[in-house]
């Protein structure tokens, strides 16, 4: 497969009550990407934009952006799902032979949205959406068949936000810096047993851009320090209905990151991955990812948690950015998600640089209880 | 930052899209839902390739893509394989006030979990791996609402 | 360098006002078996699956998560893309990159719309920004109308003018079983029906329609082994414009000359008009039938109307347009411009039935919506 690298990031801080408008937003993230590549607007050829109909309360929602993302006279596109996919795409286009630099850019603003009405309207109207079922009802019905099936408890499933928000301490862009205990966890307001407030993410608000190129203009236009090759990729959706499928089997991911280890030739994941950045929705999902990434058998990740295996000091660094649970602008995530993991690799992570990491993953999911799933493997 | 911004009356415009909706329900759920509201019966349909019964019915077979045109009545009982309490109030989508128990129950005679309500036991002693049968509503409409809530089995 | 591309198969449903006995997942599942069929392969033989519409049509958020029965994508990959109006060749333009890319060997590509569900134009109109363009100028109707109005100050084109093209597609419709709307018209017809915003009149304009279109593509080496006559995909181009209606020129359509410039001469070709030998257009009104062949470059500005009274575009002229009906006989928006793609694939493929074409060898398709944007693609008989 030819290569194709990320050489440029560029991220607004993760806020509520944003006063800017979507543009503004993916304007100062597109910027400060083009910025950081040392590249002009016209290098760029071509535009993935992640852009939700439904979060931006817009048809179209990609027309709102399209000046800000530097898209006026480029072929451009439209994923709507989280940022993972859309790099995907923008991988695809280039790896295609039609184009040499893709910019993927994201934008959203929960605080505009109505979280629970958009997340009830991912279910089907025909069938579960009359019962009033949303995005944490539903993940909470996740959390107790996974916690019940393999025996984790609530204060396994409260390291993941001690170790985030406590993460996030470091992270100067992220919304929610805390530095709390399993027993604040515990006693935070009860949502939807078995989740609580401080398991769940907050609704934020934020833009991410990444600029893409294929090896020879990654080459020519920017220099080996900046350059992050995207080393594998997979993706896979499992059943839609919640009913239609063991809400704690991670089939789909375990499939989709077969696909990307294959690609990047990682045999042993835990041993070839030097930090990863998966998709903490809510804290019971940093535990079952962690196991379907292949890091650990099914259902051990509460107790290598418990050993501290996963935190910021740990064998295995995850969401040393503070991950979702810290900042949670959805579709945008993902590409958070990559930028964090590039600047890790970069040596530009500032107050939460790891120690020389070389290869990093990236796991972002979409639709409800982690229905699909794209995971990727970065390297130096 | 430029002096005017620091000046600036930042607005917000209230906005609420209005469009309005009317969904197919289609020829399979239509089947569904007129059993249920009609004769109180709860159908669900199989695939002649790999056997699995989905409830509620669907199109094609996820697993094979099949047609499937072979339906079966199921009893209307079922196990609980996981559930939750919500707390919080959401008037506007939620039929009734918080706390409620959503559950999902493996449906006796299919191989799909149905989502739904569990009532007539409070919330704290709903386990998973209790049996439930399903309660209909006296007036139905064709809907999933149809079904009131799963009550234990006695 | 990525791989060359081939479509293999396509499917259709009957498009309607109202298919009130096919759910939205009914409708996706009819187009994806037609389009197994059609290319006789079965789920198991797809690797990806890419899949499209607009979501304020059907108010589900996360289609491709609610799609996967009826696309058969259960443990697969899957993910949406979305564009307003160009949506359908979006979508295709994505399953021709997965293929082309070489990470994926034979894509499905689906576009649908389930339009009678909603309000077509309050849905439309939410693309406006709302603080500044939504109250005075929503809907789809008034910006076309407003475009034909200055096509017709500075050139000299006329009623009559849209009217014959109107008259041509849904004429045309009438030898495609899959079109929604198939009536007989003559001019007067055309101009003697209500007018809806001048100069636009009732049977000038596209219907909102329910349905389905899937194609599927597959890379080079899948595509001959898998198909005796693939189209083979010979070029994809998108241009868009600037977000708000007021920043637009109008008196042409800039993104449509510069996607089809592009376009040409990625694929080789230098005389339009007499190197293609039918063409698909995304034609959301007659008005666009006239005014938009200037930017097609097969005239200079002004001359689309010599052309289309000597009959140019019709189906024994030299180059016929839309012999599916186009878009003012069949419009179910996530779908349409995908069902240009579909249409012209099978004009090549020999497989178009009564609206047949005699020796397609170069076809020309296009997508329009949003704020004028324009996606273009050129399929061709023979390999690029």
């Amino acid at each position: 497969m030819e290569k194709v690298a990320i050489i440029g990031v560029g991220q607004t801080k993760y806020e509520r009550n944003k006063p800017e408008t979507f543009a503004e937003l993916v304007f100062e993230a597109t910027s400060k990407a083009l910025e950081d590549a040392g590249i002009s607007k016209d290098d760029v050829d071509n535009v993935v934009s992640v852009s939700s109909d439904f979060w931006d309360g817009r048809t179209i929602s990609s027309m709102a952006i399209s000046d800000a993302s530097n898209a006026y006279g480029k072929d451009i596109t439209t994923v709507e799902g989280d940022g993972t996919f859309g790099a995907l795409y923008g991988m695809m286009r280039i790896l295609s032979g039609s184009f040499g630099v893709t910019l993927v850019c994201a934008h959203h603003k929960g605080t505009e949205s109505n979280i629970k009405g958009i997340t009830n309207c991912a279910f089907d109207p025909l069938v579960e959406r009359k019962l009033g079922i949303d995005a944490i009802s539903s993940a909470a019905l996740q959390a107790r068949r996974y916690m019940n099936r393999y025996g984790v408890s609530e204060e396994q499933l409260a390291l993941v936000s001690v170790k985030n928000h406590g993460n996030a301490m470091r992270n100067p862009l992220a919304l929610l810096p805390m530095d709390i205990t399993v027993a604040d966890v515990m006693g935070s307001r009860k949502v939807a047993d078995p989740l609580k407030l401080l398991d769940c993410s907050p609704v934020t608000d934020g833009a991410c851009t990444l600029v893409l190129a294929a090896e020879r203009p990654a080459k020519k236009l920017c220099t080996n320090k900046k350059r992050v090759w995207l080393r594998g990729v997979g993706h896979c959706s499992d059943a839609y209905r919640l009913g239609d499928r063991d809400l704690s089997d991670t089939r789909a991911l375990k499939d989709a990151a077969r696909r990307a280890y294959a690609m990047a030739g990682i045999n042993d994941p835990r041993a070839d991955v030097d930090l990863a950045e998966v998709y903490d929705a809510f804290s019971y999902m940093e535990l079952m990812w962690l196991e379907g990434l292949g890091f650990c058998g099914d259902g051990e990740a509460g107790e290598q948690m418990e050993r501290g295996i996963f935190n910021f000091d740990g064998e295995l660094p995850v969401n040393p950015s503070g991950g979702r649970l810290s900042a949670h602008p959805v579709q945008v995530a993902g590409l958070q998600a990559m930028a964090e993991c590039v600047l890790q690799l970069r040596g530009e992570a500032g107050d939460r640089q790891l120690n020389t990491p070389e290869t990093a993953l990236v796991h972002g999911i979409n639709g409800m209880c982690g229905q699909s799933h794209c995971v990727w493997i970065l390297g130096k | 930052m430029p002096d005017w911004k620091q000046e600036v009356d930042v607005m917000i415009d209230a906005g609420k899209i209005s469009v309005p909706y009317s969904w197919t329900v289609g020829t399979t759920l239509s089947r569904f839902y007129c059993e249920l509201r009609d004769n109180g019966k709860i159908w669900a349909n199989r695939c002649p390739e790999c056997g699995n019964v989905f409830v509620p019915p669907k199109v094609k077979c996820i697993n094979c893509y099949q047609d499937l045109n072979d339906w079966l009545e199921l009893p209307g009982t079922g196990t609980v394989e996981t559930f939750t309490v919500v707390r919080y109030q959401e008037p506007t989508l939620h039929p009734r006030p918080a706390p409620f128990v959503y559950g999902i129950i493996k449906m006796d005679g299919a191989d799909t979990g149905l989502l739904h309500f569990i009532d007539e036991i409070e919330p704290e002693k709903v386990k998973v791996g209790m049996r439930v049968e399903a309660v209909l509503e006296d007036e139905r409409d064709g809907n999933i609402l149809d079904i009131k809530y799963f009550r234990p089995v006695k | 360098m990525g791989n060359r591309v081939g479509i293999i198969g396509v499917g259709q449903t009957h498009h309607a006002a109202k298919r009130l006995d096919a759910s939205g997942v009914e409708l996706i599942s009819e187009a994806v078996t037609r389009a197994l069929d059609d290319a006789q392969l079965t789920i198991s033989d797809i690797d990806a699956i890419v899949i499209g519409n607009m979501d304020h049509f059907e108010n589900i958020n996360y289609v491709d998560m609610w799609a996967i029965d009826g696309l058969g994508a259960c443990m697969k990959p899957v993910f949406k893309v979305t564009t307003g109006g160009t949506t359908g060749s979006t979508v295709g333009a994505c399953g021709y990159y997965h293929a082309a890319s070489g990470l994926f060997d034979v894509v499905l590509a689906v576009g649908w719309e389930k339009n009678s569900e909603s309000d077509t134009q309050a849905a439309i109109a939410t693309c406006a920004n709302p603080t500044l363009e939504r109250d005075p100028f929503a809907g789809a109707i008034g910006p076309l109308a407003t475009e034909y109005s200055m096509y017709m100050k500075a050139f000299g084109a006329t009623e009559e003018d849209s009217a014959i093209v109107a008259a041509r597609d849904r004429n045309n419709a009438l030898n495609n079983p899959y079109a929604h709307s198939r009536q007989a018209v003559t001019v007067e017809d055309v101009l003697n029906s209500p007018m809806l915003s001048y100069p636009i009149k009732f049977l000038d304009m596209c219907p909102r329609s329910d349905g389905s279109c899937a194609v599927i593509f597959a890379s080079e080496e899948k595509a001959k082994k898998l198909c005796p006559k693939p189209a083979w995909v010979h070029t994809s181009v998108v241009r868009h414009d600037y977000t708000h209606f007021g920043d637009l020129e109008w008196k042409f359509m800039p993104t449509l000359e510069r996607a089809s410039a592009a376009a040409y001469k990625l694929a080789g070709i230098s005389d339009p008009l007499n190197e293609f030998d039918v063409a698909e257009l995304y034609l959301p009104c007659s008005t666009c039938g006239v005014k938009w062949m200037d930017s097609l470059w097969f005239c200079e500005h002004g001359g689309a109307p010599g052309l289309i009274r000597k009959g140019t575009f019709n189906m024994d002229g030299q180059l016929p347009i839309n012999p599916s009906g186009g878009v003012i006989s069949t419009n179910p928006i996530g779908a349409t411009a995908l069902i240009r793609i579909g249409e012209a694939a099978w004009q090549i493929m020999g497989k178009a039935g009564g609206r047949q074409i005699e020796g397609v060898k170069k076809a020309l398709c296009t997508g329009f919506g949003g704020c004028s944007w324009t996606d273009l693609m050129i399929l061709g008989a023979d390999l690029p």
